[in-house]
């Protein structure tokens, strides 16, 4: 039991610390760049050299990295946009693609060594996603139904004339308040709990590997299971993040169902 | 009342404070699992029923068990915000 008392005064830093970097460039300026802003340029820029690059030379028979773009297209076109939106909105595949792509991408940024930071545990960034997304599908209905869009969603039909002095304030918070900000929080804590745990996970390695060695191998097997983990959730929360926007554009597209 | 109350002990120990405020927070993470743990089960469980019965099914019903998840699992995240807002 010895050992274990020894880690009684392991102390997690304040939660500050594990998301707050500090400026590299244009100190103190609306503009200033830190590690978060970074690796939101590296990944676009990924994101862009592998497509551009991949698609140069296309063949007839896809090879290599032709194939992986490919299937990815495939993945988000005929799993998401063809299967939510509908059969005729291929014309948004581009947007959910690189959407998917770019939180695929951030995401992935939490498991890679010496890096290990999801730029999506920053609320900023989920946000503007979720503001972008939220903008997209209130354009789409609009245009598509006008005014109707809107009754249609306050007033739904079928919906005793009474009841709507409960239904319709309901639809208005869910339709204007808590569509865009359920997806930008889900995403957030998800990849915030995700961090958290692993640093904790680490920290406590470090710690008990000074104090108490033969300890150290619960957390440290532990951090391992949790960064495979962390792989799932970060391919799952981009691929839910992707599938909630089409799921309402579609609802934008076509309200009676 | 009940605040002034408060407010009296919380001025005669400053540690209180904080001390409550992780109790509260902690007990609002808590009671906010409690609901999306249930959900996300049964979600997950008629899911692999549906899937059992109709095999030929099961793109349909993965995409519809994500997004069930994904609604029901949104108040546990509530939760969790709320937490790190309780605890500062």
């Amino acid at each position: 039991m010895q050992p274990l008392f020894l880690l009684g005064a392991f102390k997690f830093p304040p939660i500050d610390e594990l998301f707050r970097w500090k400026d590299v460039v244009f100190e103190d300026t609306p503009f200033a760049i830190n590690k978060t802003a970074i690796l939101m340029l590296v990944s676009a820029a990924l994101i862009i050299i592998i497509f551009v690059g991949g698609s140069r030379r296309m063949k007839m028979v896809p090879t290599g990295t032709q194939n992986v773009l490919e299937m990815t297209y495939e993945f988000v076109d005929g799993g998401i946009t063809r299967d939510v939106v509908g059969h005729d909105a291929t014309r948004y595949t581009p947007f959910l693609g690189s959407l998917f792509l770019f939180i695929l991408f951030l995401n992935f940024w939490e498991v890679i060594p010496f890096i290990q930071f999801p730029p999506t545990a920053r609320f900023a960034v989920p946000f503007y996603l979720a503001v972008q997304t939220y903008f997209i599908y209130l354009i789409v209905g609009f245009k598509n139904h006008g005014m109707k869009y809107l009754t249609g969603h306050l007033f739904p039909a079928g919906v005793p004339k009474f009841l709507y002095v409960l239904v319709t304030p309901i639809e208005f918070v869910q339709l204007f308040l808590v569509r865009p900000f359920s997806l930008a929080v889900r995403l957030l804590a998800n990849m915030m709990a995700g961090h958290i745990l692993l640093t904790a996970l680490a920290l406590l390695t470090a710690y008990s590997l000074q104090n108490a060695p033969i300890v150290s191998i619960g957390p440290f097997l532990l951090n391992i299971g949790v960064t495979g983990f962390e792989i799932l959730v970060g391919f799952l929360q981009a691929y839910i993040f992707t599938l909630l926007t089409a799921v309402y554009i579609g609802d934008s597209l076509h309200p009676e169902h | 009342m009940l605040h002034s109350l408060l407010l009296a002990v919380t001025q005669l120990q400053p540690d209180l404070k904080a001390g409550l405020q992780s109790i509260g927070a902690g007990i609002a993470y808590g009671a906010a699992a409690i609901g999306p743990g249930i959900g996300i089960g049964l979600v997950v469980g008629n899911a692999i029923q549906a899937m059992a019965r109709q095999p030929e099914m099961q793109g349909t019903i993965r995409t519809t068990m994500f997004l069930g998840i994904a609604f029901t699992e949104a108040l546990a995240l509530f939760g969790f915000v709320l937490f790190f807002l309780a605890k500062s």
